[in-house]
């Protein structure tokens, strides 16, 4: 997938209006509270609520990876959870390809899950007691297909994910990364436009993370569909998302382009988070160049607008007084010189008091 | 003169006390004729042996105050004054369990040893798929027929299958239902905790009431009574310990409540749901021991036998066939048990 802007054509597919979720006995009684603004703590201690999502507004783009990320308990679960109806909001809009969604009656609710979404857990939660292929071919069952009319589809499934011959197995014969295989060949057999992914890849070590992180952007390649994933990993975050929300304590602290919000962070929070990610190897060109079409002088080379700039180091080999033209479908869209590039890798203000402190 | 005859007059009920005197005519307890006839009543007695405020006591100064015998007679009357209303309704309700003990009753003893034994077998194979398992429950029918304990045996097999089977159809539901709702848990429990800590006797006299003993559904309402506890709550805990991960699973894709019910909770719940039925089978096999006192036929009454006629033999040796019977019931569910477990974790 590239991460080119494709601006244009876009098309909103879930949309997330005034979200509030508050657990407790009586979230109504304290919902106007929330309203006004108070805090997750102070609704804890005063009202003995707990206020999980607070003024939730996004926007999720057809056919883009949207990337949720948080700390543990700042509610990517719970939120990821609202696009499906697992848990009802106390407050709020969600509209998913212009429908009200809180308006659905529990068929048309059925209906949605079967067809236009589907899920991946961070524990596979995969039948245990049906086979490998019985698993990837859950939600044609659901539909009441028989095995024999969802077997080959599910069989094409699983060798797009890497597992064939493995279909009559049992879940629990095959490794974690294997398991999540086949979570997300379910999910893709589903043939929904929509994939939930909680933490798909959390539990899995770094090596086979990797792999399934590039599974996925190979399958999205491909099929463009429209991907919301839950992480609480930067690295992961930003080399998949198109689009990049920031949870902490429930509300939205930024939300942008990962790279928009890696040069432009808005709030101490997230610098905390994003100092100690490797700046050469996340960065764009096309996001640090000087943006011009007039040609420049003395430029060293050519590079792409999608190279990252450990790249663009390598390249001119340390020597600072290099410039060079960025181009993009083979057109120079900026320039880029070697001090703008190394100015960019300082961290824009670093803060003492953010929340790695906060998180011990 | 008794004790608490000062209290009354203090507190000037002596008339209210000697009007109830007419009324309560209640029959003599034995041990106001034992005090009578020793002619111990009217002397003092002392503040060190002064009685508990007890109705009896109370009773012996104002006679308007009923005696405690009063009270478990009172619960007889009122039982047996609608003791005729119950068995109308009762009666035909439970008709179906004593057909269906009958016919058990009928098909494991009337059919030859030779067919039945077989079947045993296969059956046994079937459920536990284990030839060493198959050889064992042989084996062990083979030496209590050896020793002319087969038609026992059989009858105590035929009443606990059909008990277990009673059981199983009762219970699943009734723990379903618990799984589903919080309050039915909560009103079911205390019944379920009252059925497990009654002594079995206990529960064997309000059924010769309203059952005639010759019925066999009297001491199968017994048994079923007293093993269908556990099915019930392993059932309820089974679906409720299923992952909830694998129950989210379920809703995300979008399955109806019956789809989850009987492709994802009763099939990942069935380890638990068996080791009830594991259970529940020990239990009928320790009931239909004592509920052979109310005409249930099989190795029990062998050991009535000898408990009445004092013949250690027969009592040994019968006891001894019960030995058997539960342990071959025992493995043969817990094969079933682990096969599950094998094929899902
Ligand atoms: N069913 C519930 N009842 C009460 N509080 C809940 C419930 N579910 C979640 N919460 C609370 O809501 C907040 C957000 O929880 P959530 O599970 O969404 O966090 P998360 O970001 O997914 O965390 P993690 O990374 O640990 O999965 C937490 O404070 C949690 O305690
Ligand atoms: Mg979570």
């Amino acid at each position: 997938m590239t991460k080119t802007a494709k601006k244009g054509e876009q098309k909103v597919k879930i949309s997330v209006r005034e979200l509030y979720k508050i657990f407790g006995d009586d979230p109504q009684s304290v919902l106007e509270y929330a309203q006004q603004g108070m805090g997750k703590t102070e609704m804890l201690e005063e009202h003995g609520h707990v206020l999980a999502l607070q003024d939730i507004n996004v926007d999720m783009q057809e056919g883009e990876i949207t990337v949720i990320m948080g700390l543990s308990g700042s509610g990517k679960s719970t939120l990821i959870r609202h696009f499906n109806r697992l848990i009802d909001p106390t407050a709020g809009e969600i509209i998913v390809d212009g429908d009200d969604v809180l308006a659905y009656g529990e068929e048309e609710l059925r209906k949605l899950r079967r067809e236009r979404m589907s899920m991946v857990f961070q524990k596979f939660a995969l039948l245990p007691h049906r086979t490998v292929l019985e698993n990837v071919g859950m939600a044609q069952a659901v539909r009441g297909y028989r095995r024999a009319d969802f077997e080959a589809d599910a069989n094409k499934w699983l060798e797009r994910v890497g597992l064939q011959g493995y279909g009559g197995q049992h879940p629990h014969q095959l490794s974690g990364g294997m398991q999540q295989r086949v979570g997300l060949a379910r999910a893709l057999a589903a043939n929904s436009d929509i994939m939930l992914m909680d933490e798909a890849f959390s539990a899995l070590d770094p090596l086979i993370r990797t792999d399934m992180q590039d599974l996925l952007l190979d399958l999205q390649e491909e099929l463009s569909k429209t991907v919301v994933f839950i992480s609480h990993d930067l690295d992961e975050a930003l080399k998949l998302a198109d689009h990049l929300v920031i949870l902490k304590d429930g509300y939205i602290v930024q939300q942008g382009e990962p790279q928009e919000i890696l040069l432009r962070p808005n709030d101490d929070y997230i610098v905390d988070f994003i100092s100690d990610i490797n700046r050469a190897r996340v960065l764009r060109t096309r996001s640090v160049m000087i943006e011009t079409t007039e040609p420049a002088e003395g430029v060293a080379g050519d590079v792409d607008a999608d190279d990252n700039l450990e790249s663009v180091i390598a390249k001119s080999e340390g020597d600072t007084t290099k410039k060079y033209r960025v181009l993009q479908d083979g057109e120079q869209v900026g320039v880029l010189d070697m001090q703008t590039l190394v100015r960019a890798l300082v961290p824009s203000q670093a803060s003492e008091s953010g929340m790695r402190a906060a998180a011990v | 003169m008794a004790t608490y005859d000062g209290l009354f007059s203090a507190l000037g009920l002596s008339d209210w006390c000697a009007r109830g005197a007419g009324e309560g005519g209640a029959p003599m307890s034995m041990a106001d004729l034992v005090s009578q006839s020793r002619g111990e009543s009217g002397q003092e007695v002392s503040w060190w042996d002064t009685p508990f405020p007890s109705l009896d006591a109370l009773h012996d100064s104002c006679d308007a105050i009923p005696q405690s015998r009063d009270l478990t007679l009172g619960l007889e009357q009122g039982f047996l004054a609608i003791e005729d209303e119950m068995s109308i309704v009762l009666d035909p309700l439970t008709q179906p369990l004593s057909v269906a003990l009958r016919n058990a009753l009928w098909l494991f003893t009337e059919t030859p040893w030779w067919i039945m034994m077989p079947v045993l077998a296969l059956l046994v194979l079937v459920v536990s798929r284990s030839v060493k398992l198959v050889g064992f429950v042989f084996f062990t029918i083979a030496l209590l027929a050896f020793i002319d304990h087969y038609n026992y045996a059989m009858q105590t097999l035929a009443i606990i299958f059909t008990c277990a089977v009673i059981c199983v159809i009762l219970g699943v539901p009734i723990g379903i239902a618990m799984s589903r709702r919080n309050s039915v848990q909560k009103a079911i429990i205390p019944i379920l905790d009252m059925l497990q800590t009654l002594p079995p006797f206990v529960y064997l006299i309000p059924l010769i009431f309203l059952f005639s003993v010759t019925e066999p559904k009297l001491y199968g309402i017994a048994i079923i009574l007293y093993a269908i506890v556990p099915v019930i709550r392993l059932t309820d805990l089974g679906i409720r310990l299923v992952d909830k991960e694998v129950i989210e699973a379920a809703d995300a894709f979008g399955m109806t409540p019956r789809q989850k019910l009987y492709g994802v909770q009763i099939p990942l719940a069935l380890p638990n749901i068996m080791a009830g039925v594991n259970q529940t089978i020990m239990m009928s096999l320790a009931m239909v021991v004592i509920a052979s006192l109310v005409s249930a036929p099989g190795l029990g009454v062998l050991v009535l036998r000898g408990i009445r006629n004092l013949e250690l033999g027969v009592g040994l040796i019968s006891g001894l066939g019960i030995v058997l019977l539960a342990v071959i019931l025992d493995r043969v569910t817990k094969a079933a048990l682990q096969r599950i477990n094998k094929a899902q974790n």
